[in-house]
Order: structure tokens, then sequence, then C-alpha cells
């Protein structure tokens, strides 16, 4: 198998699914009716006119949460190769990634004792 | 509480054409969508297709200069035969979901457009197609058209590596489960993207708190998949199923108490990263409207449901490939496949083992999205506190605890390979025990209230 059988499926599963996306919305554009009025178009605020802009800004837990993600997803990224290979690594793979594991666990608990995981 | 009579459904009366359709549709686009995959599968892969060119075009496959052109148009039919079975599946599972909860909550459900509503999602699609497509003028035009793209070619690439039989999966990539974990982030993009562009505030806390919940969730769900990897010792989702067995006691769940407990975590997560009751805050349609979907009407919004519905499919397909077996059939060993296959053109006996397979692997999967459902319609909404709370202060541990145990179990493995068999066959037995049990309490509760187990009246 060559690198070009095992991953060019991907590009055309990519394509296609995008081409029959677009099919289906270009359908609905070319059948639906298209009647546009001011009130249509406005952004729904149940029922009442829009206050101030959508991007005003919002809580900073979710920056907290995204940067944690990253940290934990990362970790994740690392030990799949590892995960892989232990039959082969023995002891010497065990030991070093607890070492690592141990590592992420003081991370979260430091975390966890700073407050970060509480969500009001 | 007194017994409440169940209502008799109104017997509506089906017209004759309708009732013949509805119910050779019911039957024919499962069997057919069934056939397409089992055939079209093996065929249309690179080995088959090489055979093809030799003996009926009389070419050197080797070197024939269209060669590249014959796979190219062969994997452009297998992605639109699985982009149409996603498309399918999740339109079916859309009526039988509305069929289930109606049953649940003591009323009839759909039941208008042909025999038992069945074809109630066909008109659904039509109804969609013929709605105006709104974009709002404060939207980012852009990326508010763009949206639904990320969300269906993330959902759809995951058919490329999942297996529906042993030799029946687009490509079996020796990344298979990295890639799929991967790729699933497309979704959150999508979702993102559709809630920052919409400018409307229910829809971008709606994203908001989609992006944080399936990110979030993402770890506990990436370190139960690790479970599995290390016993199996391949990503390959194929090599991860020849590396178990057909029988309960030899699927990974029951071979290591570690994997047991790492099943549940990793159920509960893929619910969350799907948006499914009890996880279905992004949406919570009681508080934020519709949540990033608010600002969407026509087909652009139908794209993100039937992503919805047919990520049931994608996560409990996962989940029965990992966990329990996949397509595994019981006393039927890996080799014999390829011993049946032979060189050339397979014969009848190695299709007949392949279609039995791929009905195994179906079986496994339908029961786990009929979970799903269930779980839909019985649970209510968590809180945003309880959703994040949930997953870092109780998932996180417990996975990482689970994968550490997991490492010294494979090691006493290595040492005593008779413990691996020992815990298969006592954690299947606890398992049978405990749903007997979970039998007889649900038949207790329900009985206790004055009210009879009735599954008739459909």
């Amino acid at each position: 198998m060559t690198p070009l059988q095992v991953y060019f499926p991907l590009a055309l599963v990519v394509i296609v699914s995008a081409i029959l996306a677009f099919l289906l919305v270009g359908l609905t554009n070319l059948l639906g009716p298209r009647r546009p009025s001011a009130v249509k178009s406005g952004v729904f605020e149940c029922g009442s006119d829009p206050v101030g802009d959508a991007h005003g800004g919002f809580g900073v837990k979710f920056y907290v949460v995204a940067l944690l993600f990253i940290v934990f997803d990362i970790e994740a990224v690392f030990i799949y190769p590892w995960a892989v290979l232990l039959k082969e690594l023995g002891w010497v793979g065990f030991a070093d990634m607890a070492l690592f594991a141990f590592t992420l666990v003081i991370g979260l608990i430091y975390v966890w004792k700073k407050g970060a995981l509480d969500w009001e | 509480m007194s017994a409440l009579p169940t209502p008799a459904p109104a017997r509506t009366k089906t017209p004759r054409l309708a009732a013949i359709v509805s119910v050779t549709a019911a039957i024919a686009l499962p069997l057919g969508l069934f056939c397409v995959i089992l055939f079209a599968t093996p065929l249309l892969q690179p080995a088959l297709l090489d055979g093809f060119i030799r003996e009926r075009l009389h070419r050197d496959p080797a070197t024939w200069y269209w060669r590249d052109g014959v796979y190219t148009v062969a994997l452009l039919v297998l992605a639109f035969v699985f982009a149409n079975f996603a498309a399918i599946f999740s339109g079916i599972l859309s009526w039988w979901e509305r069929r289930v909860a109606g049953r649940i909550q003591s009323r009839i459900g759909p039941n208008r457009a042909g025999v038992g509503g069945f074809l109630v999602w066909i008109a659904d699609a039509v109804k969609l197609i013929l709605k105006e497509d709104l974009v709002p003028a404060e939207a980012d035009q852009m990326l508010f058209r763009a949206a639904p793209y990320f969300v269906m070619v993330g959902f759809i690439l995951t058919f490329v590596v999942l297996p529906f039989g042993e030799s029946i999966a687009v490509s079996d990539m020796n990344v298979g489960l990295f890639f799929i974990t991967s790729i699933t982030a497309l979704v959150v993009v999508g979702i993102l993207l559709s809630g920052w562009s919409s400018n409307s505030k229910w829809a971008l806390f709606g994203g908001m708190r989609s992006a944080a919940q399936v990110v979030s969730y993402e770890i506990p769900a990436g370190l139960a998949i690790m479970v599995p990897v290390l016993m199996a010792g391949t990503l390959s989702m194929q090599g991860i199923i020849r590396a178990q067995g057909g029988l309960p006691w030899q699927w990974f769940i029951f071979r290591n108490p570690a994997a047991f407990a790492l099943f549940f975590i990793f159920f509960t997560s893929q619910l969350a990263e799907a948006n499914r009751t009890p996880f279905d805050l992004p949406e919570a349609e009681s508080e934020l409207v519709a949540g990033y979907l608010s600002e969407y009407s026509g087909f652009r919004f139908a794209l993100f449901f039937l992503v919805e519905w047919g990520n049931l499919w994608t996560m409990s397909a996962i989940a029965v490939t990992i966990f329990l077996g996949g397509w595994q059939i019981p006393f039927v060993p890996n080799e014999l496949y390829a011993q049946l296959k032979g060189t050339g053109f397979p014969p009848l006996a190695w299709w007949g083992l392949e279609a039995a397979s791929m009905l195994v692997f179906a079986a496994k999967t339908m029961v786990l999205v009929n979970v799903v459902v269930w779980l839909r319609w019985t649970l209510p909404r968590i809180r945003v506190d309880q959703m994040m709370s949930l997953c870092w202060k109780y998932l996180v541990p417990v996975s990482f605890a689970c994968f550490l145990f997991t490492l010294l179990w494979q090691i006493a493995v290595a040492a005593v390979p008779a413990l691996e068999t020992a815990m298969g066959v006592g954690l299947t037995a606890v398992s049978v025990v405990l749903a007997v049990l979970f039998a007889r309490q649900t038949h207790r509760n329900i009985t206790a209230i004055g009210d009879r187990v009735d599954l008739s009246n459909w």
C-alpha cells in the first residue's frame, strides 16, 4: 500500500461530502422562496429589537477551559505513540510514562486548588 | 399514582399507495444499503480492482497508466455510498427516535405519513428543502454559510476508517483511532463558527458552551481510548477488533477491570461530545432558544441535524469497535476469513461470512444507539457547572487512575496470561447478574405504581 492509497480516500471524501452538502443547500436556494424583509433578516432576540452587539464579550472561564484542553490534549497526543509500543518498551517505558502522568496529575491538582475547575 | 390507562392510538386510515411505499421503503432502504456496502466496499479496494484490470481489461495494473484513475473513480463511488448511508441512517433514526419518545411519554408520535409514520423523515427533508434559506443581515456572511460544511465534512470523514465488517472499511489506516479523535474536532470548529458568525446572543452562548463542553469531554474520551490501544498494541480499528474475540469474555471491556469502568466513561463523554441529553446544554431549548442553531433555516439547519443523528451511529460504532468486540463472530477465528478468501474473486462462503460479521457489528451498534435514545427521553438536562465538574473533577481523575492501572495490568497479564481469561469470565458473569437485577428492579418499579409492562400498542 502506497501512502496515496491509504490517505487518498480522505481527500475524496472531503470533496464528495462538501459537494453533497453544497448541492442540498443549493437546492434550498433554488426551490425555496426568497422574500427578504427587514424583520426576517434581523437576529432573533425573543421578538424584541436586538439590544447591543452580540460580540461584546463573554466569560473568561471559556479561555481557561480552552487552555486546560490544550495542555491535556497534547499530553494525550504524546501518549498515543507510546501506547502502541508499550509491549516492546517494557518496564522502562512504564516508568517513563508513570513519571509523565504523575507530573500531569500534579498539574491537575494545582489547577483544581486554584479554583479553575469551579464554575459558578 | 393511579393506573393511567394507555390511550389507544388513533387509527388513521393510511392510503393504500402510502402504505405500500412506506413498507417497501422501510424494508428496501436498510437492506439495499446493507447489500451495497457489503459488496461495494471489498470490490472497490485496490486488491480486487487490480484483478479486474488484469482479467477484464487485459492490462498489467502495475504499469497501466489509468490505474490511479480507476482507483479514484472507485473511491468516489465508495465515498458517495457512505455519505448516503450516513444521511439515510440519520433520517430513519429521526423517525425511530420520535416514535420511541412518543411511546415513552404515553403519546402516539408521528403516525400520518405512511404506515407508522415511517415516511415522516422524507417529508421533513422535502419540507426543509422548500424553506427559505435565511442569512441574518448582521451575521458574518461567509462564516455563517461555511459553518455547516465543516460539521458535515468532519462527520462524514469518520466513515473512512469506521469498520462495518471483516474487510468492509473504506481504508484501514494504521492511525485509525487517532484519526477519528482528531477529525471530530472539525465539528467543534463548525459549531463555534456558527455560534460566532450568527451575531446573535443565543447563538453565541450556545456555541461557546458547546465548544467548552466538547473540548472538556475530549480529555476523558481520549484517555479511555488509550486503554484498548494499550491492550491491542495498535491504533488501527480493524487491528483492535482482531485483537478481541467473538465471545463476551474475549472483548476488551471484560478483560480488564479498568476497561470496564472506562467503557462507561467513554460512553458518557461521547454523549457529551454529541450534545445529547443529559448534556444537551448547547441547544437547551428552554433557556437558549436553539443555541447555535437559532439563526439557521432551510437545509443549512438540516445539515446540523443530519450530523447530530448520524453521530449516534459513529459514536456507538466506535464504542463497539474498541470495547465490545466489533464484528467478531463467536467461534470464528481471524484466519478463517483469509483462508476462505483465497486469491482471485472471493467465493460465496466468504461473502456469507462477511455478511454475518456485518450483521453482528450492526446489531451491537443498534443496541447502543437505542440506549442513547432511551437515555435522552428518561434523563433531565444537567446544569453547566455540574457538567464541567463532572468532567474535570470526576471523569478526568478516574480515567487517569484507570489508565495507570492498565499499565500495571498489562505487565501482570504478560507474566500470567490466565489472569485475563479469568477476569473476562468473571466480569461477564457479574455483568449478566447486574443486567438481570436491573431488569427485575425496573419491572418492579413499573408494577409498583399499578401500571403494566406493555410493549405492544405501536
